[in-house]
């Protein structure tokens, strides 16, 4: 029993690791990525959005096994280091890549509702763009997107299960191992942790919600 | 010598000819009205002065030095921009106050960010700090709003937030304060307070432009008034004279319809 508890939790390691480097890459690159969306300059512009499309509209499964098995069945040498670790990597790259276009698209609804006006304000007030997105615009966007923003990373939470199918041993993975004895509490008891997590993920949420509630965009 | 003079100043959007050659010249101190129908170019005119629209023709001086030149590309770099609107301080219609920052801190965050580019921001950076918070403060107990300081926008009234832009715009001490029409989204009752306190800077000698449809206001605090139609200045002169006996058809028109 303490042996299934501890290898469900090794299992739930690979999940949290995946899931704190996911958020850690994709937001920022989910930012770059609703700028280049944004862009004046169309063509940059519409290749962004053309690839956000694709990214968004094929399943995130199907992204993880390209990504892991592509490069060397392309004939490429292939990029991930053998054993875990570069199974690891494979998954956190598909998921990085996979989340920063659901992001962007969050970043750019938030950006895109800020009144123009308040853009102007700091520029008659001799503000550089920079000083605009990070002194004006930045914390409003943070204030709208918090919300849809809650949604996806709880979503995150529960797709880092897909990563076994490149065998990256998360917890399902290892819960399957049981089923295989005959065993089935094990699969059910993952499904705990996953409850947990997404339970701590919401209050945080809130907390947020509730720290920016002193002001109204 | 004018401490603003525009030249022929034009602006089209597109086939949309807005401005067709505005002149005029403001000296020191002069607090000019802007009236005119609605899409006669008023709010273009002050965005062209504040540098949030590019003009396609004419040039803009102050105080001698020429900011805009539209046959000169070199006045029209993007990087020369940011401190030439510091000419100028934009009232909005609409406030577009800072809903994160309290009353004071709107009115302090622009000069802050700009005093990091002074040489001895470094060595007097509690000082300098110190200095614009006390500004900020004496600013908004001239508009009136000392017990205000620490209130955020959404707890203001539209009255109290439009005195806020007010005091931010004067944090930067701006030669030329333009307002576009600074009340009309607020209910009568409330406009009084900001046009006292408009009509205080005109007292205190501040150099102002006003966009306004309070043609009450703009007679008895404006020392000349521009009547603007078909984006053309159809008219100019003391408020007496333009409101007493206006000449042309069209204002005699326009002031029949706002009366
Ligand atoms: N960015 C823009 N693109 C296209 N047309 C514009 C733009 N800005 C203004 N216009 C047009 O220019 C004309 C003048 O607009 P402007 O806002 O300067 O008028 P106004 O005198 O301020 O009117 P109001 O009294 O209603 O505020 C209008 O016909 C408007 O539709
Ligand atoms: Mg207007």
């Amino acid at each position: 029993m303490a042996v299934i508890i501890e290898r469900l939790f090794e299992g739930f390691a690979i999940n949290c690791k995946l899931f704190g480097l996911t958020l850690l890459f994709a937001l920022p690159l989910g930012l770059i990525i609703s700028f280049g969306s944004m862009s004046k300059f169309k063509p940059l512009a519409y290749a962004v959005k053309t690839f956000v499309w694709i990214i968004r509209g094929t399943p995130l499964m199907l992204q993880l096994l390209i990504i892991f098995l592509g490069p060397g069945l392309m004939g490429m040498t292939n990029p991930w280091p053998a054993g875990a670790d570069g199974r690891l990597a494979a998954a956190t790259v598909a998921f990085v890549i996979n989340y920063a276009c659901y992001f962007s698209e969050i970043f750019r609804g938030g950006i895109e509702t800020i009144p123009k006006g308040q853009h102007e304000a700091g520029q008659v007030l001799g503000m550089t763009k920079r000083q605009i997105f990070f002194k004006v615009t930045l914390l409003q966007v943070i204030k709208r997107i918090v919300p849809p923003m809650g949604n996806e990373i709880i979503t995150l939470v529960k797709d880092t299960s897909l990563a076994r199918i490149i065998s990256c041993k998360e917890i399902i993975m290892m819960a399957q191992e049981y089923t295989a004895k005959g065993l089935i509490g094990p699969l059910f008891s993952t499904g705990l942790y996953f409850l947990a997590f997404v339970g701590a993920v919401t209050l945080l949420m809130g907390y947020a919600e509730r720290k920016l509630d002193y002001f109204r965009v | 010598m004018a401490i603003l003079e525009v030249r022929d100043l034009k602006k089209h959007f597109g086939p949309v000819n807005v401005l067709n050659g505005i002149s005029f010249s403001l000296e020191k101190g002069e607090v000019l009205s802007v009236i005119g129908s609605s899409g006669s170019g008023k709010t273009t005119l002050l965005r062209c002065l504040n540098f949030l629209e590019t003009p396609s023709g004419g040039q803009i001086h102050v105080k001698g030095e020429c900011l805009f030149d539209a046959a000169d590309p070199s006045t029209q770099k993007e990087a020369g921009v940011r401190k030439k609107r510091l000419h100028f301080g934009l009232v909005f219609q609409s406030f577009n106050l800072f809903p994160q920052y309290t009353a004071l801190q709107n009115v302090t965050l622009a000069p802050q960010l700009l005093a990091r580019e002074r040489e001895d921001y470094r060595q007097d950076r509690a000082r300098i700090l110190a200095e614009i918070q006390e500004e900020g403060q004496s600013l908004l107990e001239q508009v009136g709003l000392a017990d205000k300081l620490h209130s955020y926008p959404h707890q203001l009234s539209g009255g109290q937030q439009q005195r806020v832009a007010i005091a931010r715009a004067l944090a930067l001490k701006p030669d030329i304060l333009c307002f576009d029409e600074p009340t009309s989204a607020l209910d009568p009752e409330i406009s009084g307070e900001v046009l006292r306190a408009i009509r205080r800077l005109a007292e205190q000698h501040m150099t102002m432009i006003i966009v306004t449809h309070e043609m009450g206001f703009a007679r008895d605090v404006s020392s000349r008034v521009i009547f603007m139609d078909g984006g053309l200045i159809a008219e100019e002169g003391p408020p007496e004279a333009l409101f007493g006996s206006p000449k042309s058809q069209r204002l005699q028109a326009f002031l029949q319809a706002v009366r």
